[in-house]
């Protein structure tokens, strides 16, 4: 959320449109920055991103077909802080252009169709509560239906306060979805970005058959501050990192962004191994991406797509921008 | 007199006076939740279980006294029960880590549960906890995964599971043992997603607010239930389950006899169905009927 904001005010060279690196300081042109996937040229580290240009990165242009935007959070607590809810919720969406910390659809990642779910950070810490929870749920529901794969991509600081025992509530539900794939056989990548932490971690994302984690990313379930607050315990300096969770176990890779997409792709062809035909045969499979493959793969993304449109969901642009048509598969 | 305005007055002076009622109910609650008097797990496996065999460790490294797990009767049907201990005194409670368990105790629960599907036995949890422990072995023994896999583990049951919270039921640590088919509350108990203290840390940033995080999370039995995150309100005696563990052993005996009698009636998968349907369920949120 703060990152651009941060940047802006750390901006203590001449020029204030610059990028700023928030870790190793060197600035460079954010056009570059950002045609570097929002890693930073001079050290590697990966600045936090939001869940549109996520989806820009991973899926296929013009594939991505968002779904259930219709789901409207509410404040059943009326839970009151500092400020009251609705007042944080209006704030964040005007921050973030975004209706919830979540966008949900389908899509295809380097021609492989999947449900993809991604969590956004800046939308009040990416927490969890009843529409975080429920999109979760269709997005499993949807891929069960189609015989789609799921991928999420997770970001998030927990579960969200403001709707007490409710968004307890969504770590059971979400692992309940988890439930519903296993037993449909259904593959199910689960990816952890900075940071991944408290009720997200400790439910579905945990639970996938493939769980990755951006270099660098912060992942545990409780975070230093509480550990030390509660058992006055010396941290040491790489915990929760996500190469100390690789270390220890806990983690089947640690991805960096540009090697994410063709990882994904991998994984999810590999998985499907000998499942139901989808278009990618398996022969097509061991080949990715090249002529005869990426003609069924568009064909079986239309048809997809074509389902979908049926149904009455809005296509959207990969980049949340321009609303895009299914391509025609070629002949 | 402008009477409106008079009314207007009025009304803003009720609405303050309930919420200080209020804060002041749900503290008082809290108080009585945490009552290092109040009877606890092995109190009620004394009061509620017959010939009780503990079964201890979790099979990989360790036993985590966190967590109590066994075999016993339940009314003449054999269970597996298993619930967080937070002992009395402070040994005690040094002992059971104050019932905030580590990976290792959920990992003891997920083998029992595992047998009780093996042997088609009733599985009875008990939710008495603050919260998973926070600590770096815990962290680095892969603590956020026990507790999703011990969800599942309970989501994938065929048995009946009645799940009670009897005291704390505090954030993802108590709802690792409540993925049940009924989830039962003691009048007096809470159960949120984050302690009030925790809550005040975060959003009033003072610990001092705690009461103030108390009433706005609603963690009470009665706020629950109309949420249907918990299915079942069991009474306690007069001033709360500390001043009569019998009589509150005995009502928790009687929600339990009565759930587990309707629970008898499903067949296994249909129990299986129905829980993850329960679980589906909750969630509060608008749009249905915009767009598909």
């Amino acid at each position: 959320m703060a990152v651009t904001v941060e940047i802006a005010r750390r901006g203590t060279g001449p020029d204030p449109r610059r990028w700023v690196c928030r870790k190793c300081g060197a600035d460079a042109d954010p056009a570059e920055v950002r045609r570097n996937l929002s890693v930073c040229p001079a050290c590697g580290f990966h600045q936090r991103i939001g869940a549109r240009e996520r989806i820009a990165q991973l899926a296929d242009e013009d594939s991505f077909f968002e779904r259930w935007t219709h789901l409207r959070t509410l404040d059943p607590l009326d839970f009151v802080d500092l400020e009251p809810y609705p007042e944080r919720l209006r704030e964040a969406q005007a921050a973030s252009g975004q209706t919830e910390a979540i966008v949900g659809g389908t899509a295809t990642i380097d021609s492989v169709p999947c449900a993809l779910a991604v969590m956004d950070f800046s939308f009040m810490g990416g927490s969890m509560g009843s529409v975080v929870g429920e999109k979760l749920w269709r997005a499993a529901e949807a891929a069960v239906d189609s015989g789609l794969p799921l991928v999420t991509v997770a970001s998030s600081g927990g579960a969200r306060m403001q709707e007490g025992a409710l968004s307890l509530m969504q770590m059971a539900k979400t692992t309940c979805a988890v439930d519903l794939l296993n037993d449909a056989r259904v593959p199910f990548i689960a990816v952890m970005a900075d940071p991944c932490t408290g009720g997200v971690v400790a439910s579905f994302v945990s639970l996938a058959d493939i769980c990755i984690a951006e270099p660098g990313a912060l992942l545990y379930f409780s975070g230093p501050r509480v550990i030390q607050q509660t058992t006055r315990e010396e941290l040491p300096p790489d915990f929760g990192t996500a190469e100390k969770n690789l270390a220890l176990g806990h983690l089947d890779a640690v991805v960096p962004r540009a090697e994410l997409k063709g990882k994904l792709a991998s994984y999810l062809r590999l998985l499907k191994g000998g499942g139901q035909p989808d278009g990618l045969d398996r022969r097509g499979a061991a080949r990715p991406g090249r002529g005869r493959t990426r003609r069924l793969a568009r064909a079986a993304t239309a048809r997809v797509a074509a389902a979908f449109k049926d149904s009455g969901s809005e296509p959207v642009g990969g980049d949340g921008a321009s609303p895009g048509t299914p391509e025609t598969p070629a002949t | 007199m402008n009477l409106s305005e008079e009314m207007e007055r009025l009304r803003g002076l009720l609405k303050r006076r309930q919420h200080e009622r209020r804060r002041h109910d749900t503290w008082l609650t809290y108080q009585i939740a945490r009552n290092k008097d109040r009877p606890r797990t092995r109190e009620y496996i004394d009061f509620l279980i017959n010939d009780f065999e503990e079964l201890r460790g979790d099979r990989l490294r360790s036993d985590d006294r966190a967590i109590v797990g066994g075999l016993g009767w339940f009314d003449g049907r054999a269970v597996v029960v298993v619930g967080h201990q937070k002992g009395r005194t402070l040994d005690e409670q040094t002992e059971h880590s104050f019932g905030m368990a580590k990976p290792e105790g959920y990992r003891k629960a997920q083998r029992l549960f595992a047998m009780a599907e093996r042997h088609r036995l009733t599985v009875l949890t008990f939710v008495d906890t603050p919260g998973a422990y926070p600590g770096v072995a815990a962290e680095e023994g892969g603590q956020a995964r026990a507790i999703a896999e011990t969800m599942l583990a309970m989501a994938r049951l065929s048995v009946p599971v009645v799940a009670t919270l009897i005291g704390e039921g505090g954030s993802g640590g108590a709802l690792a043992l409540a993925v049940a088919d009924r989830v039962l509350m003691q009048e007096n108990a809470t159960y949120s997603v984050i302690s009030p203290e925790g809550c005040a840390a975060i959003l009033w940033r003072d610990a001092e607010f705690a009461p103030q995080a108390a009433e706005a999370l609603r963690p009470t039995a009665s706020q629950l239930l109309p949420l249907g995150i918990v299915d079942r309100v069991v009474e306690e005696p007069r001033g709360g389950a500390h001043q009569n563990p019998e009589g509150a052993a005995r009502r928790v005996h009687d929600a339990i006899a009565e759930e587990l009698a309707e629970l008898d009636k499903l067949m296994p998968r249909e129990r299986r169905m129905l829980r993850r349907e329960r679980f589906r369920k909750l969630g509060v949120f608008g749009g249905e009927g915009l767009l598909p």
